[in-house]
């Protein structure tokens, strides 16, 4: 089709949304894989064990992988704010600025700056600053966290600011930052990207085992993985619920939609399935269940869940909401039946991997990349179900979108974007396996760049017996 | 001239602030955009030099951009539309060349010996594409999006100048932090860079005020005039010294970071007459930074933060860059 045929709009639309999607896979594993490997790097300055020093290198590879697109994808993103939504900082440029000035300020360069001590500093410091450097990386990952989801939840349920001749001002910060969605999105994410993690570490092991690749670590990080997701999916599943009865009582139209009533009702049946119609305002193919909807919502049998037919040409699309919700808390259900199952069955083994079965491993490797699919459909629920809004019930989107580049100006990059993206996941995915099934490579390399990193300031001797001592050029 | 207020003073410090983070940057990301763009004149086995002698700084590097480009949008938001709306597709270039090369940079070591190849010529030109599209960008910028003839050929000239600065800046950043056979090398490369960056830089020099009035007003007024002159006279003697420097046998001993250093003045001298040239516009001739600025009270809160978190900045890059300081190690495969 031509692009210059289709609505900039749309378009600048779906070039954000392309970027935006394709941005938070990585910063979803990097900010939950930091910590573990803080926790890695502990557990082998506290117990001497190989097996956790192996951990933790073979990691800061993948680590450094991810970190490497988060970052090239954001820095894209800081642009694409003003060019595709120049209005956006004119009017909220005064809340939206220093949120971001700050996430930069103390986040991006906090973990960019200690990013390299931590790759390729291990025997060029001693290990407690080298432990505090893999600390830093990941309090910057969970800090920068932290502000983008001060401002996304300030733009969902926007608080402490007054608008003075259509630009808008802040009367207070506190209650800008602490805005009513932001505890419940921020330990949301968290979470999430905790189990993404989870399920990254149980899957790529469980690969490795399958292939008779493993390092010898790879028992023991698969442990960690199932713990870890079966200790956070059922953490996540209230927190999960919580965030819905926020969004009931400050955004009914999004979840009038993400459930597909479309009249008011008492008693709203949950719908496993449906497909929801906006020609005839109607849902098709539905399979419900009932009264379980106002159940969920209201924790009444009878309570009342607003239909979109109330806010006219003020609530979302129902249809991308509907199934993409539908996605996320499958795959949540999913998580919960698999890590449980898994963890119970690896512990009966007496945490022997030979002694599980092998269906279960291949589970797990189909499972590695199950916190993306969940993350990515979570996401496009909040974003879509802000709309039509930028700002929720305050700015709509079509009034801050770019008039300077043409369609055709934004349909060529969108197209440039997405070929460059898509070859980017493939190439990601399929290096993540390469590693996978040669450990042995990959944890050489970090000999290799030991030679080849100037030598520097080493402030302690390097008791590394990992490492040849001569490698240290 | 009356004493501004602190509030009308406010613009002007976010000014200097986001120029010094684009000059830091420009310095910064330019030796290593640099050495990403001699990647193809090196051995496979220099290349993994190459690629060693920058991998501790790249990502922090870059994040200065990130910095320049969020000062522009927080405090200056109507500039940042407009800029950004009139260099949208080479921003879109530069993203991508930039995403490409900081992919290539981490894939190139985990991937398939088979694809190593790949991503070297994809570093090479992620970087090249990368600085091709900074210069056209600076070139437009710096003219004030202009739509004469003339513009997009001064455009064209500082898009194959500023590359050349940048090989120029990777070559000497190599005699820095290389050894024996490819530190001759690099010095042979930045002899070959040399003169097509002093080239440009005069051209470009000559026709700044060719196509803007403001600047040639301000650069001919006198008695300014004569003080300007010193910004010249030292970016020239630095330019020659280094020329001069490359053909010693010291520059490959006790004074190897000297060419580099020298490069980093001209850089911030080039740096200081822009800003003459400009201020103060944010947009020549069309935006003054007090015209674009956002509210005191937003620019108060930014400034607060800077000045609390950029000392500790200075401070973690003075570390970083102490803790890998010396020569870059021959590979040892083990």
């Amino acid at each position: 089709m031509d692009a210059s045929m289709l609505d900039p709009l749309l378009l600048a639309r779906m070039q954000f949304a392309a970027n935006i999607t394709f941005h938070i896979l990585f910063p979803t594993i990097s900010i939950g894989l930091g910590w573990w490997l803080v926790f890695f790097r502990a557990r082998w300055l506290a117990t001497r064990d190989q097996r956790w020093l192996i951990a933790w290198r073979y990691w800061t590879k993948i680590f450094a992988l991810t970190f490497a697109l988060g970052v090239v994808s954001g820095i894209t993103m800081s642009f694409q704010f003003g060019t595709n939504w120049p209005g956006f900082m004119e009017k909220v440029g005064n809340i939206a600025g220093p949120l971001l000035g700050y996430e930069v300020l103390t986040a991006f360069f906090l973990e960019a700056g200690f990013l390299g001590v931590m790759l390729f500093g291990h025997g060029k410091v001693s290990e407690r600053v080298h432990l505090m450097s893999t600390f830093f990386v990941a309090f910057g990952t969970t800090l920068s966290a932290f502000w983008i989801l001060a401002l996304n939840s300030w733009m969902q349920t926007p608080a402490g600011h007054e608008i003075v001749d259509g630009v808008y001002h802040v009367k207070s910060w506190f209650d800008v930052v602490f805005n009513p969605s932001f505890p419940y999105r921020f330990t949301h994410m968290v979470l999430a990207s905790g189990l993404t993690c989870a399920f990254l570490l149980t899957g790529l092991s469980s690969w490795q085992l399958l292939r008779g690749a493993a390092p010898r670590s790879a028992p023991r990080v698969l442990r960690v993985g199932l713990t870890l997701g079966a200790l956070l999916i059922p953490l996540q599943i209230v927190v999960g619920d919580l965030h819905g009865l926020n969004t009931l009582q400050h955004q009914p139209a999004k979840i009038a939609a993400m459930e597909g009533v479309w009249q008011t009702e008492r008693g709203a049946p949950l719908l496993l399935f449906a497909v929801p119609d906006s020609q005839t305002r109607t849902n098709r193919f539905a399979i419900e269940v009932p009264k379980l909807a106002s159940v969920i919502l209201t924790h009444e049998l009878d309570g009342e869940i607003k239909g979109l037919d109330e806010f006219r040409d003020r609530h979302p699309p129902p249809l991308p909401l509907f199934l993409a919700f539908r996605v996320m808390v499958g795959m949540g259900v999913l998580m919960l039946a698999t890590s449980w199952l898994g963890w119970w069955l690896y512990r009966r083994a007496g945490w022997r991997v030979e002694r599980l079965p092998r269906a279960l491993l291949w589970v797990f490797a189909g499972m590695t990349f199950s916190g993306w699919v969940a993350t990515v459909a979570g996401w496009y629920v909040t974003e879509i179900g802000r709309q039509p809004f930028i700002v929720y019930g305050l700015i709509r989107t079509a009034d801050v979108a770019s008039t300077v580049p043409t369609s055709s100006m934004i349909g060529l990059t969108l197209a440039l974007y997405l070929v460059l993206y898509l070859a980017l996941i493939v190439a990601y995915v399929s290096v993540l396996k390469y590693m996978a099934e040669k450990p042995e490579e990959v944890l050489q390399l970090d000999t290799i760049e030991q030679a080849a990193t100037p030598a520097g300031a080493v402030t302690s001797p390097v008791t590394s017996p990992v490492l040849p001592a001569g490698s240290i050029a | 001239m009356s004493v501004m207020s602190f509030d009308s003073m406010l613009p002007v410090i976010f000014m200097a602030l986001m120029g010094v983070s684009m000059l830091i940057y420009v310095v910064s990301d330019g030796y290593d955009l640099g050495v990403g763009m001699l990647m193809h004149r090196a051995t496979d086995a220099e290349k993994d030099v190459l690629i060693a002698s920058i991998g501790p700084f790249w990502d922090a590097n870059e994040t200065w951009l990130v910095l320049g480009i969020g000062i522009l949008l927080v405090a200056f938001p109507k500039a940042h539309g407009l800029v950004l709306g009139e260099l949208y597709l080479p921003v879109a270039l530069m993203l991508v060349g930039l995403t490409l090369r900081g992919v290539a940079f981490d894939f190139r070591v985990k991937a398939k010996d088979t694809h190593k190849k790949t991503w070297d010529r994809l570093f090479f030109a992620g970087s090249t594409l990368a600085s091709v599209a900074q210069g056209w960008m600076l070139g437009r910028y710096v003219s004030g999006f202009g739509t004469g003839w003339n513009y997009p050929l001064f455009a064209a000239a500082i898009a194959v100048a500023l590359p050349m600065a940048y090989v120029l800046m990777g070559a000497t950043w190599l005699i820095m932090k290389t050894e024996g056979q490819l530190q001759e090398r690099a010095v042979q490369w930045a002899r070959i860079a040399w003169a097509p960056m002093v080239g440009g830089l005069v051209l470009i020099s000559m026709a700044t005020p060719w196509v803007s009035e403001t600047v040639r007003e301000r650069w001919f007024a006198l008695p300014e005039m004569i003080a300007l002159m010193a910004i010249p006279l030292m970016s020239g003697v630095s330019l020659l010294a280094v020329r001069g420097l490359l053909g010693t046998r010291q520059v490959r001993g006790p004074v190897c970071w000297l060419p580099f250093v020298l490069l980093v003045i001209v850089f911030v001298l080039g740096f200081l007459g822009l800003a003459y040239s400009i201020y103060p516009y944010v947009v020549l001739d069309q935006l003054t930074i007090w015209q674009a600025a956002s509210s005191p009270a937003a620019l108060k809160v930014i400034l607060f933060g800077v000045c609390i978190s950029v000392p500790a900045i200075a401070g973690y890059t003075v570390f970083s860059y102490r803790v890998f300081r010396g020569k870059t190690g021959e590979l040892k495969y083990a």
